[in-house]
């Protein structure tokens, strides 16, 4: 059989590019032929999945009218790990101006500034 | 087979004869070598795999994780195209149908033996093809209006509004035709057609609307015709408007005979 092999002559008439993730997804999740392995998957998750996915798929923007943004803070599908990256972030300064003040217990508001100038001068946190 | 591996089955063909090789560039969902298994007339192709990854617990929460089953998805393709090159048909099993061993795959092509066969027999020589068509995604900002004479009014901004709308509502009714043609004409060249939800941009990485996705099980020695009417339509579609092709797929899209629709002759 000398039948072209799909990726590499890809032959997408506009775009010149080879499948998206959507065109796999939509067929490996939910098409081909179903028949059991070993492992038993339950076969709800996956739908359930499915239709998470589907959501993604079909209309995030009719969704996200709907009022439904799940997936956004949902690390399975949000492109942001980006809530979790700003909940790390947000970890590190605590504990950064925690040590602070451990450091300087009386520091009074005026003193702001010092603090700036301190790290100004390497003296930050990160000796620490 | 070693303790905390698993067998990955990708797709079943029917045994030709001498085992053929598949070229050592591709490799499945753990990024392992795959090979045949033979059996009750049938070949499948497989992998081992990790337990860890892809046993019952694991396999619950990766599936969750986008990024894992992004890349098991493409492997589970990889293999497929393969299997489609290699074989005068394949047919693709559902991502993650995995086996403790070759015992349990064995045990699986006799069980779906009758299944297997009916459906090699009906999706012999045939391929499919995914087509996708978009409309350019809408202009940010309505062209100005023409400059008014005197002091806009309420009635001005009313009847720009309408008419905005109104040519908003001409242009999708028109994307919605074309689309619908270029579906027909696909379609009368197709043995059966499947359409999906439309896609949405960050998955597809496309900007516009999807207008249609569909899948069209095209009989191999019919393919060239195919792909040179998609582009004849990709040619003759009106400005804005973009035809996807992908293909040839190995037919996902048809292994069960139900959901076709063959509304084409």
């Amino acid at each position: 059989m000398s039948f072209p092999s799909r990726l590499p002559d890809a032959r997408s008439p506009s775009e010149g590019s080879g499948a998206n993730l959507a065109d796999i997804l939509e067929r490996v999740l939910d098409k081909g032929v179903v028949i059991a392995g070993d492992i038993r998957i339950n076969l709800l998750d996956i739908e359930l999945l499915t239709i998470k996915l589907r959501l993604v798929v079909a209309s995030v923007d009719r969704a996200k009218e709907m009022g439904i943004d799940w997936w956004e803070s949902d690390p399975s599908l949000s492109s942001g790990a980006r809530t979790r990256e700003l909940r790390e972030e947000n970890e590190r300064l605590r504990a950064r101006l925690a040590a602070l003040e451990e450091e300087r217990p009386a520091l009074p508001a005026r003193d702001a500034e010092g603090v700036r100038d301190r790290q100004a001068d390497g003296r930050g946190g990160e000796e620490r | 087979m070693t303790d905390g591996e698993l067998l990955y089955a990708y797709a079943v063909a029917r045994d030709a004869g001498p085992a053929r090789d598949v070229p050592e560039t591709v490799t499945g969902v753990a990024d392992e070598p795959v090979r045949e298994v033979c059996h009750a007339g049938f070949a499948a192709l497989v992998g081992r795999v990790p337990a860890a990854e892809f046993e019952e617990g694991a396999l619950r929460e990766r599936l969750e994780d986008l990024a894992w089953l992004e890349r098991v998805a493409r492997g589970h393709q990889r293999v497929v195209d393969a299997a489609v090159s290699l074989f005068p048909c394949a047919l693709p099993l559902r991502l993650a149908t995995v086996y403790h061993d070759e015992d349990g795959l064995r045990r699986m092509l006799t069980a779906g033996r009758e299944a297997f066969g009916t459906a090699l027999d009906r999706l012999e020589g045939r391929v499919e093809w995914g087509v996708t068509v978009y409309a350019a995604p809408a202009p940010a900002e309505p062209a100005p209006p023409p400059k008014p004479s005197g002091p806009p009014s309420g009635r001005d901004y009313l009847r720009r509004r309408g008419a905005e709308r109104r040519a908003a509502e001409a242009d999708a009714r028109r994307e919605g035709r074309a689309a619908e043609a270029v579906h027909e004409t696909l379609a009368a060249l197709a043995e059966a057609v499947r359409l999906y939800p439309p896609q949405n941009s960050p998955l597809s990485g496309h900007p516009g609307r999807n207008l249609l996705n569909a899948a069209y099980l095209v009989p191999r020695e019919r393919a060239d015709d195919f792909t040179r009417t998609v582009a004849e339509l990709t040619d003759q579609a009106p400005d804005g408007f973009r035809i996807r092709l992908t293909g040839p797929w190995a037919p996902y899209s048809f292994v069960t005979h139900d959901p076709c629709v063959p509304d084409a002759p």
